[in-house]
This record gives structure tokens, C-alpha cells and sequence, in this order.
């Protein structure tokens, strides 16, 4: 099934359009002036890409081999991992990605359905939470699905660590001069190669399956709808925060392996949409208001000043 | 000749200034006036604490915090900076009143206010200094990218602008000090538009703290989340300048007394009544604009679990109780009472404050409450932090005419 799509739709035939990104890059950057109008619009450019990629998870295929975990660490560089990844004690806790790993895979003890495994990075999301915190524009979403961050943009505040509803970005906090975010980059560099990413092309059962998004909800729901007694109905990913390019189809309730299940439909900037148009009001009311708020007072002063100083001469410092 | 003459003024200069930083004592009389035993105390506090800050600079931020992924932000921003802004929000509240809304009997105050206000913000940057993972970059968001669609960048313009702001606001106390009086005539015009945009700014990043939590729903508890948060913490913030204003000069009073005019001393007792009276009356307000807040989301089931209870006691006996005493202090006219009441509501802000940045944030993470617990450094730190804050604020309170009035400029007004 994996190589279906992936023969059906070879990487990047088509250049991808530029523009967009540059759009969202100059209104973004563009407008300086502290809240203005600027900040009310910004969060409705930063729209996921119609022709980006994705990837299928079928939580049901895993069988924690960890070779993505391995073939991640190695593209990437990443340094030697804690405990080595043949070693299956590492499934005795759960685990998150660290900045060591991009990547790691957690094993459920679901009642019924013997373990389940369950892979976790960067969801690259279609509105991502962190982009929207970040103050210092660190991140960009890429017309081909990966949120990237740059090193040189960051400061450390670490809000779009508060912010990922996924608890993905981690930390380098070891590192005294140059800590930063540590995150899945989408393998950027080898899609742009024309290469899918070494997870997925490393997985030996195609529980991953690389491709457009658009074409990977609908493998999703074939699958779920061939074989119902399979999958539980839901496409994790196709509406949660606003959707995100990873995608996952399961056999048990996702609640139930560690997905966080609050989160709402819309992208997260929408939450803050409000109190972000609020803020030119009071630019522009504020000033007016006290300002005749004191022209009123002052006013009421100067007549009274006036007549006690009629009736008894300055002794008041006013 | 001419050589002796700059000699001259520069040993004039010297001792001017020698003068104005040893308060007209000598040297070894001002080395024996600093053995008190809170500055005994005072500095081994430092003598511990620094060498654990210049630790956190030379080995990383794991050196002194949990460094977890789970938990970016911790006590240092927790204390520092959402539980330090509202407590500075003094200069901002005093000003308003006293220059906007002319109660011209709190001029007393003003000063104190703007002061504490001032301070507040400049340590809330120190904070941040210390827990930002790269702080040499602090200005990145001012020149270097610009995340327009976030709060905290809105934040963090507010809050250097509304520095700057405060500084000028506190320049006439300086200069005056100095006995510069031209330029401080100048600094007393802009006073009107400086004070506007203070209203402007604080109203603004006072809630933007609480919009901060916005972006994370999943993440705080239901009984903190809720899109009035800007509200709660706009509004909690003009209480809990009210209080802080309060117990700051009610310390002032008590400890830097000989630093103090009859002016200010006289007038205390009336204007602390007064203050608490205004806190109060906020802080029933906050207390409806929470119950609201539960309601909207239709959160009283909640009330009922662990979390609930918290919450319980949080609005009620760290707002409701506070609230109450300073109610019966005003009815009383007992000065004490409503400062034991604004000390209370004081402790009720970091209380909310730490509730909403740690307490209720990842409530659902397995260990939450265990994770939540500080590490000794950052406790440390934060405790170095506080004193040398402490330290600051006496050191220009001893110097400047912030609770007396300079006799010289005592009738140049205030702008009223
Ligand atoms: S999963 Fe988290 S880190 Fe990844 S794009 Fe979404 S918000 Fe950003
Ligand atoms: S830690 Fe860095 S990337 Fe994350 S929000 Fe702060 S400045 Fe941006």
C-alpha cells in the first residue's frame, strides 16, 4: 500500500510555488509597529499548503522495531542514544523526544489487543502552535509540510514549548552557549532531494507511508473503510489543530496511547484571535479617553484652585 | 593655574558625589552604618546566591533548573515574571489616579508607586535574563524577527517601552536628587503623555501575560483556561498594585522612617484606608469576573475534583478572605488591619499568579505535582534575585526624594 502512493506520486514533480511562502514572510516581518492591525491579520496568512506532503501512520502495522528511531539519529546526526536501539527495556517508560531524538516510539499495554506501538515527532502542523508563539518569527511552515526552526532567530524562551499541543520541541538545556530547539525537521533536506524521509523509508512494515496529504486522507479512510473491524473510525491528525501533515489511523482509541485528545479543531492562533484584534482598539481609544478623562479633570482643578486661592492664598503645593 | 583649577572642580565633583552616595557620611561611618543584621543576612544570601547565577552561565540552564521539555517555564518566570508585573503594576495605577483621575491627596504616593513600578519591571527583565536560554539575543524581537502573530512579542515591546516609560517617570525624583533643576522641568512636561502610555502598555501586557495561556488549551486546567484570562489578570493587576503600593510604603514607613518627610508620614494612615477601599471593591469585581469565567464554560463540575478544590481555595481564601479584612479594615478605620488584608492579597496574586504559570499547567502530565516541586538552585536564585531587588529599592529610597519632598522643588507642581 505504502508504495502505491509513493509510485503514484513521485516526489516534487513540480516545483512548488514560492509565492505563498514569500507572502507570509513579508506580512509577517513587514509590519514592525507594536500591535497594530499587523498582528490581528498576521495569524490568517500562515494557512497550510494545498500540494504539501504528509505522512500516514497505521499505528496498527508498528511493531517497535525502532528502525526509524535508528535511521533518524543517524541522518541527522544526532548524538548515541541512552540505551541502544535493539534494546527493548527502553519500552518499560514512556518516552518523549528529547534533544537527542528526534523521534522515539512508546509501547501501550492496551487490554484485548496485546501492545501497541506508537511513533512520535513533529506533526508538522498545517497552522503550527509554535510558529504562532514564537516572537521572533524562529519558525516557517513549508509549502512542502515541514516546520523548520532557525537556530539564529531564538532567543530561548521557550514559549513555543508551551505552546505545542503535541509536547514536541525539546531543549538542549545542557548547553550553556548555544542551547536550542531540538525537533523533527519532515527529513526537509531529503525531500528536497527528492528523497522520502529515513523513517519511513527505513520502516520494514509500512506502517509509515510518505506522500501528499490530500492523498494520504484518503488512503486513510480506504483503509479504515476496508477493513472497519480493523480501525477504529478516526483520522488523527486530519482536524486536530487545524490538521497537521502526520496522520494516524489506529486500532484502539487514540486516548488510550498518549494523544492528547483536547485539543480543539481549529488552529490554535484562533484561541488568541481576539484578544490579538483587541489590542489596536486600545491604541487608538485609550489615549482619546484618558486623555479627555484628564482635560476633564484639570479643568475642575483650575476652578477650584482658583477659588481657594481667592478665599485663603496658596498653602497647598498643587 | 589652569591645571589646578580643573584639579579643583574634579575633587569638587568628587565629593559632591561622594556626598550624595554616602548620604553626607564618611566613609567609616558609613561602612559601620551597613552592620545590621538584615544586611548580615542580606549578604550571605548573596555570597551563596551569585555564585550559583555565574553557575547557571557558565554550565547552562540544566545546572540550576529541572530543564525539562515538559516544563519550560519554572519558578524563575513563574516568581519573576507573571508574578512580579502585577505586583509592578504601581506606577501605572498611582499615576493613572493621581495625574488622569486627579485624587490629588495620594501624592504622597505617586512616587513610591512609580518607583516600585519601575523596579518591578527592570528585575522581571533580570528573570528573564537569567532563564532566557540565549540573553545576550533579549533585543531579537525588536530588531531581528518579528513574530507579530505572538503575544509574547507583544510583551516583550510593551515591556521595554513601558521601562523606558517608567524611567522617565521616576527621571524627576533623579534629577532632583541631583538638584538639576532645568532638565527636571523639562521631564515634568511629558509626565501627561507619559502616564497615557503607561495605561496603554500595562493594560496591554498585564493581560497579554494571561493571553500568553491562550495558545495552550490542552495544557492548562479548564479551571484556569478560559478566554477571560486577559480579564483575570488585567484585573487582578490593579488590585494588586493597590496592595502592593500599601505594604511598600507601610514598610517604608516602618524601616526607612528617618528617610521619610511628615508629609508622607502623616498622611499614611488616611491614604492606606483609602487604597483599601479601592482594593476591595476591585477585588469583589475579580472575584464575580472568575465565577463568571466558571460559568461560561460551564465548569462547576469541576469544582468537585482535587483541581476544584484548589481553585476553591484559591478565589476564596486567597481573594474572598483577603478582600473581606481589608473590608473591615476600612470599616474600622484600623490602618493595620487593611495592611495585614493587602499583605494577604499580596500572597493571593503569586498564589493565582503561580497556579495559572505551574500549578494548573500540564495538570494532566503523569507526576504533575511532583514535577512542579523546584530544585534548590532555582529557589536559590530566585531568593538572590529578591534581595538584591530589596537592596536597589532601599538604596534609592535612602538617597532620592521618593517618600519626602526635595524642600528645593517642593512647590514646583506636579502638573495638577
Ligand atoms: S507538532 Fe508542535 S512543534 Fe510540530 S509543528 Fe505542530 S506545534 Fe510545532
Ligand atoms: S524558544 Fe526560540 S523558537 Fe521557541 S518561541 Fe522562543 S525564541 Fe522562538
Amino acid at each position: 500500500m505504502s508504495k502505491e502512493v509513493k509510485e503514484k506520486d513521485p516526489i516534487l514533480k513540480e516545483p512548488f510555488s514560492r509565492r505563498d511562502f514569500l507572502k507570509t514572510l513579508s506580512i509577517a516581518t513587514g509590519s514592525l509597529i507594536v500591535g497594530s492591525a499587523g498582528s490581528a491579520s498576521a495569524y490568517r496568512k500562515i494557512k497550510g499548503y494545498r500540494n504539501s506532503y504528509g505522512m500516514l501512520v497505521d499505528l496498527t502495522l508498528c511493531v517497535g522495531c525502532r528502525s526509524c528511531e535508528r535511521a533518524c539519529n543517524e541522518v541527522n546526526n544526532l548524538p548515541k542514544p541512552d540505551t541502544p536501539f535493539d534494546d527493548a527495556t527502553v519500552f518499560e517508560r514512556l518516552r518523549r523526544p528529547t534533544a537527542k531524538a528526534y523521534t522515539v516510539v512508546n509501547r501501550y499495554e492496551i487490554e484485548g489487543s496485546g501492545p501497541v506501538y506508537r511513533k512520535i515527532q513533529c506533526n508538522h502542523c498545517n497552522e503550527p502552535a509554535c510558529f504562532s508563539a514564537c516572537p521572533i518569527h524562529a519558525y516557517t511552515k513549508t509549502p512542502e509540510g515541514a516546520v523548520l526552526y532557525d537556530e539564529n532567530r531564538c532567543f530561548g524562551c521557550r514559549y513555543c514549548m508551551i505552546a505545542c499541543p503535541f509536547y514536541i520541541p525539546a531543549y538542549d538545556y545542557e548547553s550553556a552557549l548555544r542551547p536550542r530547539i531540538m525537533k523533527c525537521i519532515f527529513c526537509y533536506p531529503r525531500i528536497k532531494q527528492n528523497r522520502i524521509p529515513a523513517c519511513a523509508e527505513a520502516c520494514p512494515t509500512g506502517t509509515l507511508t510518505f506522500g501528499r496529504r490530500e492523498d494520504l486522507l484518503k488512503l486513510a479512510r480506504r483503509r479504515i473503510l476496508r477493513n472497519p473491524s480493523r480501525y477504529i473510525d478516526h483520522i488523527y491528525g486530519e482536524h486536530e489543530a487545524g490538521g497537521t501533515s502526520w496522520l494516524y489511523i489506529s486500532g484502539v482509541p487514540f486516548k488510550d496511547i498518549g494523544f492528547p485528545e483536547d485539543i480543539p479543531d481549529e488552529p490554535l492562533i484562533t484561541q488568541v484571535k481576539g484578544f490579538l484584534s483587541a489590542v489596536p482598539v486600545v491604541f487608538t481609544v485609550w489615549p482619546a479617553l484618558f486623555g479627555m478623562c484628564y482635560a476633564a479633570v484639570k479643568h475642575r482643578y483650575k476652578g477650584k484652585r482658583e477659588e481657594t486661592s481667592r478665599k485663603e492664598g496658596k498653602d497647598e503645593p498643587q | 593655574m589652569n591645571h589646578n583649577e580643573t584639579l579643583d572642580r574634579s575633587r569638587n565633583f568628587r565629593s559632591w558625589l561622594m556626598d550624595k552616595l554616602l548620604m553626607g557620611m564618611s566613609w567609616p561611618e558609613y561602612m559601620r552604618s551597613l552592620v545590621t543584621p538584615f544586611n548580615i543576612v542580606a549578604a550571605i544570601i548573596l555570597i551563596v546566591g551569585l555564585p550559583i547565577i555565574a553557575l547557571r552561565f557558565l554550565h547552562g540552564l540544566a545546572e540550576v533548573t529541572h530543564a525539562s521539555n515538559d516544563y519550560p517555564w519554572g519558578l524563575l518566570l513563574g516568581w519573576g515574571l507573571f508574578g512580579g508585573v502585577p505586583l509592578s503594576a504601581t506606577g501605572f495605577v498611582m499615576a493613572t489616579a493621581y495625574y488622569i483621575f486627579g485624587f490629588k491627596e495620594y501624592r504622597p504616593l505617586v512616587r513610591l508607586g512609580v518607583l516600585t513600578g519601575f523596579l518591578g519591571y527592570l528585575f522581571a527583565v533580570v528573570y528573564l535574563l537569567v532563564d532566557l536560554g540565549r540573553p545576550w539575543r533579549i533585543y531579537y524581537p525588536m530588531f531581528v524577527g518579528f513574530g507579530t502573530a505572538s503575544v509574547l512579542f507583544l510583551v516583550a515591546w510593551h515591556v521595554a517601552t513601558y521601562l523606558t516609560v517608567q524611567f522617565l517617570e521616576f527621571s524627576p525624583a533623579i534629577l532632583e536628587w541631583l538638584r538639576s533643576g532645568r532638565v527636571r522641568r523639562w521631564a515634568t512636561m511629558i509626565t501627561i503623555a507619559m502616564t497615557i502610555a503607561g495605561i496603554i502598555l500595562s493594560t496591554l501586557h498585564q493581560s497579554a501575560l494571561g493571553a500568553l495561556f491562550l495558545l495552550a488549551p490542552g495544557k492548562l486546567h479548564p479551571l484556569w483556561y478560559s478566554s477571560y484570562i486577559p480579564h483575570f489578570f488585567l484585573a487582578s493587576s490593579i488590585y494588586a498594585a493597590l496592595v502592593m503600593v500599601i505594604v511598600v510604603s507601610a514598610l517604608c514607613a516602618r524601616f526607612l522612617r528617618h528617610r521619610a518627610d511628615s508629609y508622607f508620614l502623616d498622611s499614611l494612615d488616611r491614604l492606606t484606608i483609602g487604597l483599601g477601599k479601592g482594593a476591595a471593591i476591585c477585588m469583589y469585581v475579580y472575584l464575580v469576573l472568575k465565577l463568571v469565567g466558571v460559568a461560561h464554560d460551564d465548569n462547576w463540575a469541576l469544582l468537585s475534583t482535587g483541581y476544584g478544590k484548589w481553585f476553591l481555595v484559591e478565589i476564596l481564601g486567597f481573594v474572598l478572605v483577603p478582600a473581606l479584612i481589608l473590608t473591615l479594615g476600612v470599616k474600622l478605620g484600623k490602618p493595620a488591619i487593611v495592611r495585614i488584608g493587602a499583605l494577604y492579597s499580596i500572597i493571593g496574586i503569586l498564589v493565582n499568579r503561580l497556579n495559572v504559570s505551574i500549578v494548573a499547567f500540564n495538570w494532566k502530565l503523569p507526576g504533575h505535582l511532583y514535577h512542579i516541586i523546584p530544585p534548590w538552585k532555582e529557589v536559590v536564585i530566585v531568593l538572590t534575585i529578591t534581595t538584591i531587588h530589596i537592596l536597589i529599592f532601599r538604596w534609592i529610597v535612602s538617597r532620592m526624594p521618593v517618600i519626602r519632598q526635595e524642600p528645593e522643588f517642593e512647590d514646583e507642581p506636579y502638573n495638577l
